[in-house]
């Protein structure tokens, strides 16, 4: 199995920690990862606001560039990098006029793009393509004794049906209690953290986060688990805020999906990126960190 | 409420400039004749996580557009607090592509320049575009500082303990670097923007005496 691989510019900087261990979940198990060469920006939220046809076109070159490479699906973990290419893919199929100018921009700069790539978030492929037994029969250690909190966000699996159902996906649920791990109840499992919120209107974001650090605390998780890299700054990196804000004194620690599986698969500290969280794990959690 | 012709269904002309560069916006988000099909149920309100903080609710944005008040709802805070979550459209029982209905609105708003001074949202967006267009990707470090100083540098100042805490662990990029394809980027902007001008013609393509609802689905591809 081989996959190309677009980390997006969140996972070079604050996202790091998901790209280390995104590269090493996948070497464990095996599974070819190739960077695609030379990718660009996907646009994200802010370069839809502002135009929507360049934004198409940007995130177009991308997949132009993967369809070059041989047409191999392509893997996102950033959310919003996920469901952007995700809806070019689709905006571009479904409205012939924005196709014909899509292709027509991009004929300008020498690309052609024949709707031939998939797009995939890695939840997806681990879970669906590599499959939770093949995972389950790779692991080294087991998650016996943690309790975790999905949090999927809001972005991967909507607006359309993905992977997983729009509201109460259960991917991580599955594919961790296979591991030996327990989920916390945890019903905000696609409520929104507010993402670029926390910028533009922080107070408002800060409410939203409380949100979620709150159903966490109240069902005993002893930490979240998450697939999109703002989701992750916010819940992690904001929560002295929300302490000072709302006065409370959570301290929960906040991994990617990817972290969790790799201790379960046996990768060190250093593969995960672990010593870059900025809330340490704590026990029974740290115990596997060995 | 501005007071309205005798004539049902007449708008001022300003409502009707600013309804076609909506529509044309909307024209690009497949399934936006959709709009038509609000039963005003509240269904998006209810499951909207910010909505507690909008002054027009995305029910009443519907109603407005429907109304003839795109103006209302361009000068409100709603199109701008919107996080994209998409729970609105994913339980809209009449699937109403609501989220992607205000990305257009907000474009128009841009377009239109109505946003107030060192607008949080555009100030974002405008920095977030000038750096992918200048690197071919984002430097979030760059961002912040383009966005933070313009907008309030005391803030800045504040966050300065998260940011060192992350750079401490390497979480910051800090020296920003050009893609090899930037030449592509730059070409597909020029041709993004040549494809674009001729806006000014489309309207022309629009039945003047179109108002109401029904201009949406004269305005569909």
């Amino acid at each position: 199995m081989e996959y190309l691989y677009y980390p997006g510019c969140s996972l070079e900087s604050g996202g790091r920690p998901y790209d280390e261990s995104l590269r090493a979940v996948f070497r464990a198990l095996g599974v070819g990862l190739s960077e695609l060469k030379d990718w660009n920006c996907c646009g994200a939220t802010m370069y839809m606001s502002l135009d929507e046809t360049t934004s198409m076109a940007i995130s177009a070159r991308n997949l132009a560039l993967s369809e070059h490479n041989g047409s191999r699906d392509l893997v996102a973990p950033c959310s919003a990098c996920y469901t952007v290419l995700l809806k070019t893919n689709r905006f571009l199929r479904e409205s012939p006029e924005l196709k014909q100018k899509v292709d027509r921009i991009l004929g300008e700069a020498g690309l052609k793009y024949d709707l031939t790539v998939a797009v995939r978030h890695p939840l997806d492929v681990l879970v669906n393509d590599i499959g939770i037994e093949a995972i389950a029969q790779a692991a080294k250690r087991s998650l016996e004794g943690v309790t975790f909190a999905p949090y999927y966000g809001c972005q991967i699996v909507r607006p359309e049906r993905g992977f997983d159902d729009r509201e109460f996906p259960t991917s991580m649920d599955r594919l961790f209690e296979r591991l030996g791990a327990r989920t916390a109840y945890f019903p905000l499992k696609t409520r929104c953290c507010g993402g670029m919120l926390m910028t533009t209107f922080p107070d408002v974001c800060l409410d939203l986060v409380k949100e979620l650090l709150q159903c966490a605390a109240e069902n005993e998780a002893q930490c979240i688990a998450t697939t999109c890299p703002l989701c992750q700054i916010n819940l992690e990196a904001y929560q002295k805020k929300v302490n000072k804000m709302f006065g409370a004194s959570y301290e929960i620690p906040v991994v990617y999906f990817t972290q969790l599986l790799g201790l379960a698969l046996g990768c060190s500290e250093q593969e995960l990126g672990l010593q870059r969280n900025l809330i340490a794990l704590k026990a029974p959690l740290s115990a596997l960190v060995a | 409420m501005k007071s309205r012709n005798a004539i049902p269904g007449s708008l001022p002309a300003s409502e009707r400039e600013l309804r076609q560069t909506f529509l044309q916006q909307a024209r690009l988000v497949p399934g936006a004749e959709r709009i038509t099909r609000c039963l005003q149920c509240g269904t998006c309100t209810g499951s909207c996580p910010v909505s507690y903080a909008m002054d027009i609710s995305p029910r009443m944005v519907i109603a407005l557009f429907r109304a003839g008040q795109i103006e209302e709802i361009l000068r409100s805070r709603t199109i701008w607090i919107c996080a994209s979550c998409y729970m609105c459209t994913t339980r809209c029982p009449q699937q109403i592509k609501i989220t992607d209905l205000l990305y257009a609105l907000k474009r128009t708003a841009m377009d239109k320049k109505l946003y107030p001074d060192r607008f949080p949202v555009y100030l974002l967006s405008k920095n977030f575009v000038r750096l992918v267009n200048y690197y071919g990707r984002n430097q979030e470090m760059l961002l912040l500082l383009l966005y933070y100083l313009k907008r309030n540098p005391f803030e800045l100042l504040r966050l300065l303990p998260m940011g060192w805490s992350l750079m401490r662990k390497g979480r910051i990029a800090l020296w920003p670097k050009k893609i090899q394809g930037v030449e592509a980027i730059r070409k597909i902007l020029g041709a993004s923007r040549a494809l674009e001008l001729p806006r000014e013609k489309d309207k022309a393509d629009y039945d003047k005496t179109m108002v109401g609802y029904g201009a949406v689905d004269a305005g569909r591809p």
